[in-house]
């Protein structure tokens, strides 16, 4: 991959991300999340992982995100009155925000590796959906299934929450 | 050239902006999608280092793909679960807002 398109779509889930938290607009938000998430898909594209930017596209800004704005929409929620401030928790909170980035960079820094390119890949004869499948169905069967065991219980769960309880 | 360490800070910087999220806002569906930030930026650290470790014959390891497939359900799961809290919350109080929720505050 070319390092204009890593910077392009590195920035655009960057900024978008950062978009995500400043907005005072639930709306706004989610749509950034969206433009974020779509970002992150092409880098996952860009690391030969298409099935799993595939998935993200269309569990991330599908199905999760049409979730998010229907929450939204169905408490009719505004943006946040501007309300005063507290400074001093909000610059705490930025605070460890700032320190975890640094302690993360300077982690990275110290990693000989970090700084290696990618090796190159040789063509494979089968498809990158067909690969994920097979190490999913054989070596990662069981927890394959615990997954959908997973799922059902948060179905029912939601149901169950979901449910105005009758008196 | 591009290498593991730029895959790995975009990484990390998406990890603290979702940390940010969760610690300054107190719209509580903000915070979920801040949430969501944070697992997608662990996805992405998982990702570099399969593309990074390939295998003797030149092909991908696909082990940590799996486990970001496995990744995705569990988050979309734990999204539908905690919006329905939220609804089952908003019906209660009529808020969303984290301030407003204190009764178990210490």
């Amino acid at each position: 991959m070319s390092p204009l398109l890593f910077w392009l779509f590195a920035s655009l889930t960057v900024i978008f991300g950062a978009a995500v938290v400043i907005n005072r607009n639930p709306v706004a938000s989610a749509l950034s999340l969206v433009v974020s998430f779509l970002g992150l898909a092409a880098l996952f594209m860009s690391l030969d992982a298409y099935f799993v930017g595939i998935i993200q596209v269309l569990v991330y800004a599908g199905a999760v995100m049409v979730l998010f704005l229907f929450i939204v929409m169905l408490l009719n929620l505004q943006a946040e009155e501007r309300r005063r401030i507290n400074w001093v928790a909000t610059a705490g909170g930025a605070g460890v925000a700032i320190i975890l980035l640094v302690q993360i960079a300077l982690t990275i820094g110290r990693f000989d590796a970090a700084r290696k390119t990618f090796p190159p890949l040789s063509e494979s004869t089968t498809d990158d959906v067909r690969n994920i499948g097979a190490t999913l169905f054989r070596n990662y069967n069981l927890p394959f299934q615990i997954i959908g065991v997973l799922v059902l219980v948060a179905t029912i769960g939601v149901v169950l929450l979901s449910k105005r309880e009758s008196r | 050239m591009i290498t593991l360490g730029h895959y790995l800070l975009v990484s990390g910087v998406l990890f603290s902006i979702g940390f940010a999220g969760v610690m300054l806002r107190r719209n509580l569906i903000i915070i979920l999608m801040s949430l969501e930030l944070m697992l997608n930026a662990a996805n992405l650290s998982l990702v570099a280092f399969s593309r990074f470790r390939v295998d003797s014959n030149g092909l991908l390891n696909y082990n940590a793909q799996v486990f970001v497939f496995f990744i995705i359900t569990v988050a979309a799961a734990e999204v539908a679960v905690g919006l329905a809290i939220l609804v089952a919350l908003f019906r209660a109080r009529q808020t969303t807002d984290v301030k407003d929720i204190s009764a178990l505050k210490f």
